[in-house]
């Protein structure tokens, strides 16, 4: 269940720090990681989206989870304290880490979406907070997806659009894919790297449970069984490489 | 599909080893049969998907590896479509959705369009004329898609079918063309802004106080609203989301509606996929199906 909520709130995008422009002469040269592995460096998913999975099933595989947990009561109880145990969590994962991310040569902007109404009053406070504070750092925008859900974030676009043309301000014919794109929380935030390239799921299940369910629509999909506290960089290489040997079509067809 | 049983005897005379062909033919599509239905009888003990969507892709490069006509690899691929069909209404699946289409498709080389638009509109008239097939799975035909986009032939013939399988109650047979989940999801929000400002005028004629039935209205639109305007309206949530070929992503379809679908990659290509990968798409869903129907669940209690 830890894993089922963890997969439904918390989701980490990233865009690489290390992908390689043409004609720019600060281009920086790419880990001896990638180099080793073989991963074309210029040829990178800007915007990697993960959907990290897998940590209860870590935990009981360890023998870290009491065993005995059948009665729906009681299920009902570990829910609401699961709940809020990750609410701290991802509020102190914030607020620890908001400094380094400050850092100038760290350059990394922070961005937390979802349902701020469902937020604990701190959780909200401390988000906003960090948003403020890495402002104006570009290097790498993090992304952390808390109450998040691909179908609420579209009806809230439908009724930010409905209330422009209750007000006159829009007709309903008017309204087109870049319009309803535009309202969408992750648009402002990353604006023109809204999708990501590249959805990572772990722990073995092949759904996308409601996450970037607009954005996604052209990503690619990698689905690995590893639970996600054994994801490290190894893997990633290999989701990376995995998704640079895809031919990408949107569609249409190479010649 | 059974087969003529006639009784002979061996000899050199070519007719005769013909005769023979078709017996051993005939003989071994009843064994075909039977071995089917045994595996669907076992494969049912288990949670079976009522829902099944297909992504059709890999008829260019199949028709590529054997060096056929592009065409051909389309018209295989339709063949395939249709055993596909018929496998799953032995299976008890009530629905099938198929990717046949997408908007995107229109920017292709404009002769690979109109050499599938011809396709399409052969075939549709095919089951026009030739009702065996619809008949025998009492299957009632959607296109879902922006009509508007195809040629009219096309148009004409495809909502001709609509309208002539509407009454039907057995299989429901979805065919996107053309597509794409995005064009879907504003076409439901384009109606759903409307609808809400038709509500808006009317209350508005008729109460004078028409700030407040602005924000009443406003603040209601939900998740059910627009369910109501995809084109998938009525239809359950596919289970299934088979993309042949081996590529991993949704390309544009259904993007709405497979929060909880499970989601495979078959590497065969689309006009390869048969009977047996059907088995195996079904087993894996069979073994992921504890997993599926309890985050259903939960997402059902936290709505």
């Amino acid at each position: 269940m830890l894993s089922n909520f963890l997969s439904r709130t918390i989701h980490r995008t990233r865009l690489p720090d290390y992908r390689l422009q043409a004609g720019t002469d600060a281009a920086v040269a790419p880990p001896d990681a990638l180099a080793q592995s073989g991963i074309r460096p210029e040829s990178l998913p800007r915007h990697v989206a993960v959907v990290p999975d897998g940590n209860r099933r870590w935990a009981q595989a360890r023998g870290l989870l009491t065993p005995d947990g059948h009665e729906v009561g009681r299920r009902a109880l570990e829910h609401t304290m699961e709940v809020d145990y990750l609410m701290g969590m991802i509020e102190r994962t914030i607020r620890e880490n908001v400094d380094e991310y400050e850092r100038r040569e760290n350059g990394i902007r922070v961005h937390v979406i979802g349902d701020p109404s469902r937020w604990p009053e701190s959780l909200q406070k401390t988000a906003r907070e960090a948003e403020e504070k890495t402002r104006n750092n570009s290097k790498l925008h993090l992304m952390l997806a808390t109450c998040y859900s691909g179908r609420w974030e579209l009806v809230q676009a439908c009724r930010a659009l409905a209330h422009k043309v209750q007000g006159n301000l829009l007709r309903p014919e008017d309204i087109d894919e870049s319009m309803l794109a535009g309202e969408l929380q992750t648009s402002a935030a990353a604006g023109e790297f809204s999708c990501p390239d590249l959805v990572i799921r772990t722990s073995g299940e092949q759904r996308l449970s409601n996450f970037l369910l607009w954005q996604s629509a052209y990503s690619e999909l990698y689905f690995t069984d590893t639970l996600w506290p054994d994801f490290g960089e190894a893997e990633y290489l290999q989701a990376l490489s995995s998704f640079q040997s895809r031919e990408r079509r949107f569609g249409q067809r190479t010649a | 599909m059974a087969g003529s049983r006639t009784s002979c005897s061996p000899s050199a005379d070519p007719k005769v080893e013909k005769t023979d062909e078709v017996v051993t033919t005939g003989v071994l599509a009843s064994l075909q049969n039977f071995l089917r239905k045994c595996l669907i009888a076992v494969l049912s003990y288990g949670p079976m998907p009522k829902h099944i969507a297909f992504i059709m892709d890999g008829n260019r490069r199949y028709a590529k590896f054997r060096s056929i006509q592009q065409g051909a690899g389309h018209r295989v691929g339709f063949s395939a479509l249709i055993a596909s069909l018929m496998y799953c209404y032995e299976m008890g699946v009530k629905y099938i959705t198929v990717y046949a289409f997408s908007i995107d498709n229109f920017k292709r080389d404009p002769s690979e369009v109109q050499s599938l638009m011809e396709l399409m509109e052969e075939k549709i008239n095919e089951l026009l004329d030739n009702r065996s097939v619809i008949n025998k799975i009492n299957c009632k035909i959607n296109f879902w898609g922006n009509l508007d986009l195809l040629c009219e032939p096309v148009r004409l013939a495809a909502q001709k079918l609509m309208a002539s399988t509407a009454g039907n109650t057995g299989l429901v047979f979805s065919v996107c063309m053309p597509y794409n989940s995005t064009s879907e999801i504003v076409n439901a929000v384009n109606e759903v802004c409307a609808e809400r400002r038709e509500m808006l005028q009317i209350e508005h004629a008729g109460d004078c106080n028409g700030y407040a039935a602005n924000n009443g209205v406003h603040s209601e639109i939900s998740v059910a609203d627009l369910d109501r305007h995809m084109y998938s309206a009525g239809c359950p949530d596919p289970d299934i989301v088979i993309r042949t070929s081996g590529e991993t992503r949704l390309s544009n379809f259904l993007l709405w509606q497979t929060t909880f679908s499970h989601l495979q990659n078959p590497d065969p290509l689309w006009p390869e996929f048969s009977f047996r990968h059907l088995v195996w798409a079904i087993l894996q869903y069979q073994r992921a199906y504890p997993y599926l129907e309890q985050s259903r669940n939960l997402a059902k209690k936290q709505m």
